[in-house]
């Protein structure tokens, strides 16, 4: 048997003397069939991370607590993945079990195939972007990038071409001398993504990255961070608790809660389709109706509302609800009309807030439960509505998701 | 004539104590040190400064012995109580409370929580005794309980560094192929090294600085500057003592003014 | 993968067993040349004397612990307090005592006063007060000979003023003793006050004033309660130090003037009495150990009052 076969090695660099001359200098080549020494077979399409029933449990005797009940997913290569959640809810220590930095107490985690569990952080081909960055102070952002390189003994020529690369990567060359101590915030975020990447990791991990930045800058980093992974090729497992950021950057997100994955999907799945209440609730601003189903089949059903109203609704995969159930309906998904007959529901105007790009229309419904449409506001246009209004709620054929719960 | 503003900080009297206080701290050291510049044989008379003293001194074989001595002895007992104090500060900080935690904090601070001349009549009795078991009777002995009340004094800086230190830069190393030595190697000890540094010159300045225990712990004719100085200070004092001390107060502002600026600069 | 709990509690196991390995020498040295030593001193407590020092091996006896605080008559047999070590215990206890009240009154206008100085000159005078703290004791103590001694200091400036026509004799009495230990202790009451006082919000002193109250009351209602961990701090150690003080007692007091320190080693020395001499050594541990207990329980209890 192959020494190597026990053991994933981070990858080979690749000598690419071209890669100075690239105008973006981001010419990575990353897929593994640029690797050295490494069992690690080429498919893409493939499964990057593989967490099968992956549980965590801190503590002993009455104080344990499940951080992960048993978790299962799979982080596709390529993939801008996002671990989305409340603190507490488990990502976090998803990403450190992933890392390496903690040993899960059942289940196994598959790297391209491998089981993954017995290597120690060292020996795992991935790299963490953590979240108080962790540069170290006693070395220059150059020797910070380069670390990672050092420490897998790499040539010193290949190490500084690739430095090089690195810092014109997140253009950083001006301060590449600088003590980490001497740079913004900023430009400490974009040190520490240099030197996770600068080994080419299999995987990066992004732990709330950005949660130190001011909202600006939060906003160019993502737009950098979207940037970096489409270049660099490389799967990006980010965990974030900011639901925006989630929907902006991913590719596919898990929304987490309590130790345990609720629902995985493309943002827009996410959004316009929570499967759960926690999901519709955690994520943008969500009307709760309840309503008792007609009829359902092949993933729609329609429902009737407490008005008597009937309105169709999307079903979550593979659920066919029967008797009460709840919809969700977002407040941009929703119109306000004349309080005639033809509305789905009726109400009172109780509070009209300006902000800017939309007003929101807080209503009171008939049967007391609380309504919030939001309309896009245009220069001049729109009539006021005065809180007392009596109107009426438009419910779109594809305005409405039921919930499994 | 325009009313002074009130001061929310003043109190009446206490900048006068403070600067008594200040005089009376120094007062005693000037009086040394002037001394020491006496030309008189005696240190009852004052027959104007020369450096007579501290040539004497300087000659004086004896003072060269101690003063050797009292060196060796500090510079080993610093370097062993440094490295034995970094190994237990390793092994004390940065985990979950583990069975014997709070036992080896109140071990390592034990000899601090002893009077100095207990520790050292107890140091007497049993060091005596092996004296005549093995017949050695070196600098061990001095080496050996010097190291003993030196580590407290080094573990000190080292444990308050790393409690200041989380893992989050070793996690770092690791993530970024660092094994756990290498780690170790290339980023806790260059992050350590200041609070090293602190620690052993803090046993230094202890080691260097005891009479009580090196008094009963020494074996004949190996006396330190400090326990030559006590013995000196039994009979009439010439001035040549206040020449040692001056030198010996010298040294120990340079260690402490260094000490303060290793301290002080943040890694 | 089935064990991987087992995986953990084992590297659990084996972070705590190498973390052993690595304070072992610590431990090892510090009891081989400093607690050891300690319960040898304790058995020796419970043994005859040697007739020339040491003890008799493997003897047990009451004696070391009896003649702490009683003696025989040489008559009689009966026995009878022990003066002369009852007006040395008192004169420990009561010396620093007077030392703790005489730092505090001193050392807390002096915190004080640093901690009121702007920033950067505050740091210069911090450095004033760790100076003499790290300066060889025995240097100190030789220094205040230097100013007390009959020919020193103080008595030449009196004489060359008229005010006196002999010296004063301060040397070799207990004042000598307590102006030393002052003198000695002093950075030890000062150094905790301040790093309580340096931590005080001036504005809570605002609000103090703000509600009428005087400066006495400011400072007597308010500040001080509020550094009183501090002012305990100081207190112990210049307390504790000072009841097993022996350089200053030897270099100030003579021969005749001894404090605890000095009575243990008289028994290791010419007294040839080593049981007797291990008896007050563990009596001094333990009262330093009541002295850190109440500061223990001090301690807790002031910050509980604040938290």
């Amino acid at each position: 048997m192959n020494r190597d076969s026990d053991r994933v090695t981070a990858p080979q660099l690749p000598s690419q003397p071209a890669c100075g001359d690239n105008q973006t200098g981001t010419h990575l080549p990353t897929r593994a069939g640029a690797l050295n020494g490494v069992i690690v077979p080429e498919q893409p399409g493939k499964n990057a991370i593989e967490v099968r029933s992956v549980r965590k449990v801190f503590g002993t005797g009455e104080n344990q607590v499940a951080a992960l009940d048993t978790v299962s997913v799979s982080i596709r290569e390529n993939e801008f993945f996002t671990l989305l959640g409340p603190s507490g809810c488990g990502k976090t220590t998803l990403l450190r079990l992933i890392a390496g930095f903690d040993f899960p107490t059942a289940g196994e985690i598959l790297l391209h195939g491998q089981d993954i569990a017995p290597l120690p952080p060292y020996k795992r081909p991935v790299n963490t972007v953590f979240q108080s960055y962790a540069l170290f102070p006693h070395m220059t952002v150059a020797q910070n990038i380069g670390f990672g390189l050092e420490m897998l003994g790499k040539p010193k020529a290949e190490i500084e071409a690739r430095v090089a690369q690195m810092l014109k990567l997140v253009k950083m060359e001006a301060l590449k001398a600088r003590r980490t101590s001497q740079i913004s915030g900023g430009q400490q975020q974009r040190v520490a993504l240099a030197r996770a990447l600068a080994p080419q990791p299999k995987v990066l991990l992004l732990d709330e990255p950005l949660s130190a930045l001011d909202y600006k800058l939060r906003k160019e980093m993502q737009i950098e961070l979207k940037r970096l992974q489409h270049e660099t090729g490389i799967t990006f497992i980010f965990v974030t608790h900011d639901q925006e950021e989630a929907l902006t950057m991913s590719d596919r997100i898990a929304v987490m809660s309590a130790g345990k994955i609720l629902q995985v999907g493309t943002p827009r799945d996410i959004y316009d389709r929570p499967a759960e209440r926690f999901v519709a609730d955690f994520i943008g601003e969500t009307n709760f109706l309840e309503g008792e189903v007609k009829s359902a089949a092949d993933g729609r059903a329609t429902v009737r509302l407490s008005t008597g109203a009937e309105i169709p609704a999307s079903l979550p995969e593979g659920f066919t609800p029967s008797g009460g159930v709840t919809l969700v309906v977002r407040p941009e998904h929703a119109q306000i009309g004349p309080a005639d007959a033809n509305a789905s529901l009726r109400g009172t105007v109780e509070n009209v807030v300006y902000l800017g790009t939309d007003t929101h229309f807080h209503l009171k419904l008939d049967d007391g439960s609380a309504f919030i449409v939001r309309r896009q506001n245009s220069r001049g246009g729109g009539e006021a509505l005065a809180p007392g209004s009596r109107v009426g709620i438009a419910i779109g054929p594809n305005a409405a998701q039921a919930l499994k719960d | 004539m325009a009313k002074r503003p009130f001061d929310i900080q003043a109190q009446p009297g206490f900048g006068f104590m403070a600067l008594l206080t200040f005089f009376a701290l120094y007062l005693p050291i000037a009086a040394l040190v002037a001394y020491s510049f006496n030309a008189a044989d005696s240190l009852s008379r004052w027959d104007g400064v020369s450096l007579r003293w501290f040539i004497s001194a300087w000659h004086n074989s004896a003072v060269q012995d101690a003063s050797v001595r009292s060196l060796v002895l500090a510079v080993s007992a610093a370097a062993l109580s440094t490295i034995a104090a970094t190994m237990a500060a390793l092994a004390t900080t940065r985990t979950r409370p583990y069975p014997g935690l709070t036992f080896k904090y109140a071990f390592i601070n034990q000899p601090l929580m002893v009077p100095e001349i207990v520790t050292g009549v107890a140091l007497l009795i049993v060091f005596s005794r092996i004296k005549v078991w093995t017949g050695y009777s070196g600098l061990g002995y001095l080496i050996a309980a010097h190291t003993a009340f030196c580590i407290p004094f080094a573990y000190l800086p080292i444990r308050a560094r790393l409690e200041s230190m989380d893992l989050t830069l070793e996690r770092a190393a690791a993530d970024l192929y660092a094994t756990p030595w290498k780690a170790f190697r290339f980023v806790t000890l260059p992050l350590l090294r200041p609070a090293i540094i602190a620690g052993f010159m803090l046993a230094f300045v202890i080691s260097l600085d005891d009479v009580v225990i090196t008094e009963f712990v020494k074996s004949g004719g190996q006396d330190t500057l400090p326990t030559y100085m006590l013995g000196q200070l039994r009979r009439e004092t010439s001035p040549e003592i206040n020449a040692i001390a001056t030198v010996f107060l010298a040294l120990s502002v340079v260690l402490v003014t260094a000490f303060y600026f290793v301290n002080r600069r943040k890694p | 993968m089935a064990n991987a709990e087992e995986t953990a509690r084992a590297a659990d196991a084996r972070d705590i067993r190498d973390r052993w390995l690595l304070s072992a020498p610590a431990l090892v040295i510090i009891l081989l040349a400093a607690t050891g030593p300690l319960f040898v001193m304790l058995a020796y407590s419970f043994m005859l004397k040697g007739d020339y020092g040491d003890v008799q091996f493997g003897t047990f006896s009451l004696d070391g612990w009896t003649s702490v605080l009683f003696q025989r008559d040489m008559f009689d047999d009966t026995l009878g307090l022990a003066d002369a070590h009852l007006t040395i215990f008192w004169r420990s206890i009561s010396l620093s005592f007077y030392t703790t009240v005489l730092t505090l009154l001193f050392g807390f206008p002096t915190a004080y006063f640093i901690a009121t100085r702007p920033p950067k000159t505050r740091e210069v005078w911090v450095f004033l007060v760790t100076i003499p703290f790290w300066t060889n004791l025995l240097i100190r103590t030789f220094a205040m000979q230097q100013v007390i001694r009959n020919e020193g200091l103080v008595n030449t400036a009196l004489m060359a003023l008229g005010v006196i026509k002999q010296p004063l004799q301060i040397m070799n009495t207990d004042t000598a003793i307590l102006l030393g230990m002052i003198y000695i202790y002093l950075p030890l009451m000062v150094l905790p006050i301040y790093a309580s006082m340096e931590k005080l919000d001036f504005r809570l002193v605002e609000a103090g004033y703000d509600l009428y109250a005087g400066r006495w009351q400011v400072l007597r209602r308010i500040i001080f309660p509020l550094i009183k961990p501090g002012v305990i701090a100081g207190s112990i150690l210049v307390f504790i130090p000072s009841l097993g003080a022996y350089v200053i007692p030897r270099v100030l007091g003579g021969g005749k003037n001894m404090m605890l320190g000095n009575l243990i080693e008289l028994q290791f020395g010419a007294g040839r009495n080593w049981p007797l001499g291990a008896a007050i050594s563990i009596t001094l541990m333990v009262l330093v150990m009541i002295a850190l207990l109440f500061y223990v329980r001090n301690a807790s209890g002031s910050e509980g009052a604040h938290g």
